[in-house]
């Protein structure tokens, strides 16, 4: 009988049909004003010549449709050559990252060693610190290593994240250690122990590292601002800006250009995004 | 767990171990040295003593940064600890489709700054989208320059900030909001409180940590602006260089004939001081908490 009070018809969690729809209004209402910029962009980007882009009474369809305007950017700045550099720092940081934290987060998850507690503590501390506090001497450190100007100038700092060091520690912390006491039994070494027993648990960690770092390295523009003077050797997002800065003419052009630069990350995202959210929920359970 | 040879785990580790001492541990000792001197992107360092930290005091430029930094942080502060979330609240629930809006509202972060900046430069110029409806629907006569002054180019620079970072913060609440029990939002219905009333009683005191560690990611993540501002601004900083940021001020000292990589260090190392406050102050309130 007091059963009933705390269910109402379809249970508590149960909206009303007037509910549910005022949520989906809501919903595409911040749809519109999260996307809307983004179409708006990509709309301009593929209006032609003749289009009035000023006009008072904005229209997000193109009346005649082109591609031209992609081509015409690549006559004004190399944006392919942008784009290829970009991906150059890109997989150098995954291919670092991948590795190098692989290896650290095993040894400090799993091997026992004098000093161990000393080296998590200072990974540990960098966290505190901004990137943008040591910008300034990271940049002194990479000219003194004859490597300003250049892409692995750019690539260098950043391909072996203190972060993701730390979160593949937490990964291989997380296996059971049973697991590699029963390996151990039978006379796996440690590199068999990393390659046999931890790797295969830890593949979801390793996805987000890879997924972050390359839109950490696609996305980022202060650090390669810094790094490279030499137009040919831009980034994607130094190359826009250039583009922005030199030939402020043209929105068409610049809306092109920003297109090549955000469609790849919206493509990636799109891919692995049940990796992201995944993720996120896993963390919740675990609190 | 055991292994055979004592260097073993040095040599796991080695690689992350040099990139700690050499890409952090280094920068960050050179930061403090390179700030008593003169250096220049193109050669010299004399030691100087206190002379950067001096010109820090009568610095004008430096001045208008840090009250933009406080702009930044007041108003991003209210913005983003609640919107995101509200709209957390709004996405929590697993109705159809839910994951198409979760993913579409997380865009915006994905995005590097340079790109969202660039969209909304268009979007907010004088003959973009937002003069053109202004315009059309009678609520301005004249476009509104939101690039070209100096307060407005700041508020544009906010308001394109905390519309990229919704979606992040977003994503933080609804972990939290995950953590919240069901059986209290359900004792308190049975109770006959209203949605509103277990919003303020359930919900908030259940996500209280989070909002406390998402105010400092806020605070610091005001402190460290750099692209929005610098490509909204062309690189200029708006009307007379007043809409620099503290970060954009070191880099510009970073480069060039003009530079000054001593000041821009000294510059640096203030910034790790302010960007320390709001992260003591969240350890204070933790362990008050505890």
């Amino acid at each position: 009988m007091t059963s009933r009070r705390s269910r109402r018809p379809g249970g508590f969690n149960t909206p009303s049909p007037a509910q549910t729809a005022a949520r989906y209004l809501l919903l595409l209402v911040v749809l519109l004003l999260v996307i809307g910029p983004f179409l708006w962009q990509l709309s301009t980007s593929l209006k032609g010549p003749t289009e009035d882009i000023y006009t008072r009474t904005p229209s997000f369809l193109p009346e005649d449709l082109t591609f031209s305007n992609y081509a015409k950017v690549a006559d004004t700045i190399p944006v392919w050559t942008y784009a290829l550099n970009s991906l150059i720092v890109a997989a150098i940081c995954i291919a670092g990252n991948v590795i190098g934290c692989t290896l650290a987060g095993y040894a400090l998850a799993r091997l026992r060693f004098r000093g161990a507690r000393l080296v998590f503590g200072l990974f540990l501390a960098t966290l505190v610190l901004p990137g943008e506090v040591t910008i300034v001497s990271q940049y002194v450190l990479v000219r003194s290593l004859g490597l300003a100007d250049t892409l692995a100038g750019v690539a260098l700092p950043g391909a072996l994240a203190m972060l993701n060091v730390l979160l593949m520690r937490t990964a291989f912390a997380a296996v059971p250690v049973e697991l590699d006491q029963a390996a151990l039994v039978d006379g796996a070494n440690v590199w068999q122990r990393l390659w046999h027993v931890g790797l295969p648990n830890v593949r979801g960690m390793l996805s987000v590292i890879v997924i972050f770092t390359f839109i950490g390295a696609w996305d980022d523009f202060l650090w390669p601002l810094i790094v490279l003077n030499d137009p040919q050797k831009y980034t994607l997002t130094v190359g826009l800006q250039y583009l922005n800065g030199t030939f402020s003419a043209n929105p068409r052009l610049i809306a092109a250009g920003t297109m090549i630069a955000f469609l790849p990350i919206v493509v990636v995202f799109a891919v692995c995004q049940r990796f992201f959210f995944k993720g996120v929920e896993e963390g919740a359970v675990k609190g | 767990m055991t292994h055979r040879r004592w260097f073993t785990p040095w040599l796991l580790a080695g690689p992350a171990i040099i990139w700690l001492a050499v890409f952090n541990l280094w920068p960050a000792v050179n930061t403090v040295i390179l700030s008593f001197t003169n250096a220049k992107p193109l050669g010299g360092g004399q030691f100087t003593g206190l002379e950067n930290y001096g010109r820090i005091l009568d610095d004008a430029q430096l001045a208008d940064a840090l009250l933009n930094s406080i702009v930044f942080m007041l108003v991003c502060l209210p913005l983003l600890t609640v919107l995101p979330l509200l709209l957390a609240l709004l996405v929590q629930r697993k109705i159809p489709g839910i994951t198409f809006f979760r993913t579409a509202f997380y865009t915006p972060v994905i995005a590097s700054a340079v790109v969202v900046a660039l969209i909304w430069g268009w979007v907010l110029d004088d003959r973009g989208l937002v003069n053109g409806l202004l315009q059309q629907s009678g609520l301005a006569d004249s476009p509104v320059s939101f690039l070209t002054d100096r307060w407005l180019l700041l508020f544009s620079a906010i308001a394109l900030t905390a519309w990229k970072g919704l979606g992040y913060y977003m994503v933080i609440y609804l972990s939290a909001l995950a953590n919240v029990p069901g059986e209290l939002h359900e004792a308190a219905a049975v109770d006959g409180a209203s949605p509103f009333r277990r919003f303020w009683h359930v919900t908030l005191p259940g996500v209280r940590p989070t909002m406390m560690l998402i105010s400092v990611l806020i605070s610091v993540n005001a402190l460290r602006v750099f692209s929005e501002l610098y490509v909204l601004s062309n690189g200029q900083g708006g009307p007379g260089g007043r809409d620099m940021s503290v970060v954009m001020l070191i880099q510009m000292y970073s480069r060039g004939f003009t530079g000054h990589l001593g000041y821009a260090s000294a510059l640096s190392l203030m910034l790790f001081v302010i960007t320390l406050g709001p992260m003591l102050l969240l350890m204070r309130l933790n362990r008050k908490a505890a």
